[in-house]
């Protein structure tokens, strides 16, 4: 795509009069002119006049968006016409919780990170704990050979799950697409899993056709996801046509699951119940590699590169865009006062097991990874696999009295 | 420009089979009108301000509607929208408002005096009376479209026209992002704080953008006639008071809007008018007049006779809950008001308002009594 990077358009203006003289657009407008009643092009402010008021706002875009980047960036569009206004539309709507910091944007296609860097590397940096994309490289490795144990105690260890999310390079992402592309990523992708086989076997649910009877099904397994309701999605356009060309897709073991155009092109789910972290991972890499190879025989490719990984809509999903979890059983860790601290040394995170913003239930907790960006998958998942290790240990001292300690913090970005 | 519908060029990559929506489960205007040749003929327009035609119809798609309520399905995102689209928007407008023509033309009468009566509604029934509209300023991109920057011209015009009222309308404004916790609470009380919408009617189509910036509150010191800048519209002018006199209320409605519509003139800006359409405003079904004129009024025999619906049929008018569209009636008490919007005149408007209220009243009265209201049924409207 090194071409689509320097045909960037320099002015939002210029995209206005391009139409207005450009093919069939000039037929329709000058049929019309006489019938317009106040001709007038769109009235333009200076950027001064146009810059959001964030002085209430707490997100990533807020912290970094100054009114010279503004001025900068606020004429520019990607090639496919997306500008830094759709970009920070969101975190603008949305200004923030003053305890969770959202990110507060999103990219409408892969060159929206070229086309806006000025605002997403500072963005990018500050969520993704100094990772800096103008001198740094992401690491990719899928070789889930090297991942060392990963076989959890299931007396602690109630599920084992990995995640991620890919785009196909080419379509515009959830925030721009049109009709068309949406239904175009759908078609892509369900033809390529149609591929898949052995364990991999499944079947694609499409949210505006399927029965009721699917739908229970699927509610039961929970596998089937909502429109959004949350308006930092909706803000950003990610719900527009809804159900057009969303679906879910599954393997007939229910141990490997797509969704298709929710928040991303794609989310990429492997899971079980129990503690085989090591078979969940597995399957996650030869899954993934086996819909690459899919795709790639049909003339498509995933959106990567080395500064930023796999590109997805929302900056914090950079890099891997992976979260390896556990449901894990930790009554007496979690009452620990230095249960946070222990957490965030090996760089994990607790989340209710109902999803982000749940509160745990009876000493259940979700622990995963905190990070995305700058480590690989397997290290990452070889983090999560060692720090639950720690975790079930402490929960162990614990149960027999004995006192846990506080371990080293890890380094980031090996 | 709301998010997403990013230039249209992108689309005219695919063909208008692939971009067609999906309207098979919906319910609204906009899809019973919308066809596949219509939408290829029209996709590749934009109004000179960059609106487009999936910018007109997302929130028709996005909301496929309800088996017994047929929403429009569409918004404007600037006066242009109504010409560029036309072919698309007069059936949606034929289709709302009563069979209303292309060719039709829209009497604007905003002459108080011409109302008769109106003054003596019997306040033993009528609590409250209330006349609203919306204006729009010309030159300026509609709600769903609108940058902030145009959105902050429109507040700051409309608050320097506003401070220039004088005597019984002379108010203040209340920035929705500046009130203190006191004046908001007052706003509240007083039942004149509007919210952020939570309506997906509204939201789909872009208007809730940058909220709060932007939006405020005006009203006169008395708290008989408020403005909304920036919510639905630009402007959403309301006069009200308690009681019957519902002449009064229109009075100040008249009085209030000119000056208003003056004082922006004298500022260089107008209204968006033309003949046909009267008052250009962001949806569709608030054209016309854009007048609602309606009061709260007990009727408690009334609406649980089985002619109810049937008289306010005859009568064209509409009812609702006291909580305003969508909520259900409390204690036989109704929030009664026109039914139409276009195609009649402001006055003519309020006129039915005003015999239609005074005929329920009767029957109310008649039905307490015991007595039969068979003779006082109004005759079938001439469709």
């Amino acid at each position: 795509m090194a071409s689509s990077f320097s045909r960037i358009l320099s002015s939002k203006r210029n995209i206005g009069i391009l139409s207005l003289v450009g093919g069939s657009v000039t037929a329709g407008f000058l049929l019309h002119r006489d019938h317009v009643s106040a001709e007038h092009v769109r009235r333009r402010y200076p950027a001064s006049a146009e810059f959001p008021d964030l002085r209430k706002h707490n997100n990533c875009m807020a912290s970094n968006l100054t009114p010279a980047i503004y001025a900068k960036l606020c004429d520019k569009a990607t090639p496919n016409g997306y500008t830094l206004d759709m970009a920070i539309q969101t975190g603008v709507d949305n200004p923030g919780h003053p305890f969770i910091k959202t990110v507060g944007m999103v990219a409408g296609d892969e060159e929206s990170y070229e086309v806006f860097a000025d605002l997403l590397d500072p963005v990018i940096k500050e969520r993704h704990n100094g990772y800096d994309p103008k001198t740094m490289k992401h690491p990719t490795d899928l070789d889930s050979s090297k991942i060392q144990s990963g076989q959890f105690d299931e007396r602690y260890v109630l599920s084992s799950r990995v995640r991620t999310g890919r785009s196909i390079r080419g379509l515009s992402l959830p925030p721009a697409c049109t009709r068309a592309e949406r239904r175009e990523v759908e078609r892509v992708v369900v033809d390529a899993l149609s591929g898949l086989k052995d364990d991999l076997v499944g079947k694609y649910y499409s949210l505006t056709q399927m029965t009721e009877k699917e739908q229970q099904q699927l509610i039961d397994d929970h596998f089937l996801f909502d429109k959004p309701v949350s308006p930092l999605l909706t803000c950003a356009g990610m719900a527009r046509d809804w159900p057009d060309a969303r679906g879910i897709w599954h393997n007939n073991e229910k141990t490997f699951l797509i969704w298709i155009n929710e928040e991303d092109h794609t989310r990429v789910i492997s899971m079980e119940k129990g503690g085989n972290m090591k078979r969940v991972f597995d399957r996650f890499c030869r899954g993934l590699k086996e819909v690459e190879r899919l795709i790639q025989e049909r003339g498509w490719e995933f959106m990567w590169n080395e500064r930023l990984g796999y590109i997805l809509t929302c900056p914090s999903n950079l890099g891997t865009g992976l979260r390896a979890g556990v449901h894990v059983k930790l009554p007496l860790l979690s009452k620990d006062p230095r249960f946070s601290k222990i957490l965030d040394n090996l760089r994990l995170q607790k989340r209710g097991t109902g999803g982000v913003d749940t509160a745990a239930v009876g000493g259940v907790f979700d622990i995963s990874n905190l990070d995305r960006l700058g480590q690989s998958e397997v290290q990452l998942v070889q983090t999560v696999i060692d720090g639950v290790n720690y975790l079930i240990e402490c929960e162990k001292r614990l149960e027999r009295g004995q006192d846990i300690k506080v371990p080293a913090p890890i380094k980031q970005f090996k | 420009m709301p998010f997403g519908n990013t230039h249209n060029q992108l689309k005219m990559k695919f063909t208008p089979e692939q971009e067609y929506p999906d309207l098979s489960k919906h319910n609204n205007h906009m899809a019973k009108v919308l066809t596949p040749a219509m939408y290829e003929r029209l996709r590749s327009k934009q109004t000179p301000s960059g609106f487009t035609l999936d910018d007109v119809i997302q929130t028709g798609v996005d909301n496929p509607g309800h088996p017994f309520i047929m929403t429009v399905g569409c918004v404007a995102g600037d006066e242009e929208t109504y010409e560029v689209f036309k072919e698309l928007l007069d059936p949606v407008i034929e289709d709302r408002h009563g069979g209303y023509k292309p060719t039709d033309k829209h009497k604007t009468d905003l002459n108080p005096d011409n109302l008769k009566g109106g003054d003596d509604l019997d306040p033993n029934y009528v609590l409250s009376s209330r006349v609203r509209t919306g204006r729009s300023i010309r030159g300026f991109c509609l709600p769903p479209h609108c940058s902030r920057g145009e959105r902050r011209a429109v507040e700051k015009l409309s608050i320097e026209a506003l401070a220039s009222l004088s005597g019984d309308l002379k108010g203040k404004y209340y920035a929705l992002k500046n009130m203190t916790d006191a004046e908001q609470q007052q706003l509240i009380d007083d039942h004149f704080l509007f919210d952020k919408p939570v309506s997906p009617l509204l939201l789909a189509s872009g208007m809730a953008r940058d909220w709060p910036d932007a939006r405020g509150i005006w009203h006169n010191d008395n708290k008989t006639f408020l403005v909304w800048v920036n919510e639905e519209d630009h402007l959403r002018v309301i006069s009200m008071q308690k009681g019957g006199n519902m002449k009064e209320v229109f009075n100040r409605f008249c009085t209030g809007l000119t000056k208003i519509e003056s004082l922006f003139k004298d500022r260089g800006h107008a209204f968006m008018w033309n003949e046909h359409l009267g008052y250009v405003l962001t949806c569709p079904s608030n054209l016309g007049t854009g007048l609602r004129a309606g009061v709260h009024v007990k009727l408690p025999n009334m609406s649980k006779h089985a002619k109810f619906e049937e008289v306010l049929k005859r009568l064209r008018l509409q009812k609702r809950g006291t909580g305003g569209v969508d909520t259900a009636a409390v204690g036989g008490v109704f929030d009664i008001s026109n039914a139409d919007r276009l195609g009649f005149s402001e006055v003519e408007l309020v006129q039915m308002v005003v015999d239609g209220i005074k005929l329920l009243i009767e029957m109310e009265k008649k039905l307490e009594k015991g007595q039969s209201i068979d003779d006082l049924m109004p005759c079938p409207e001439k469709l």
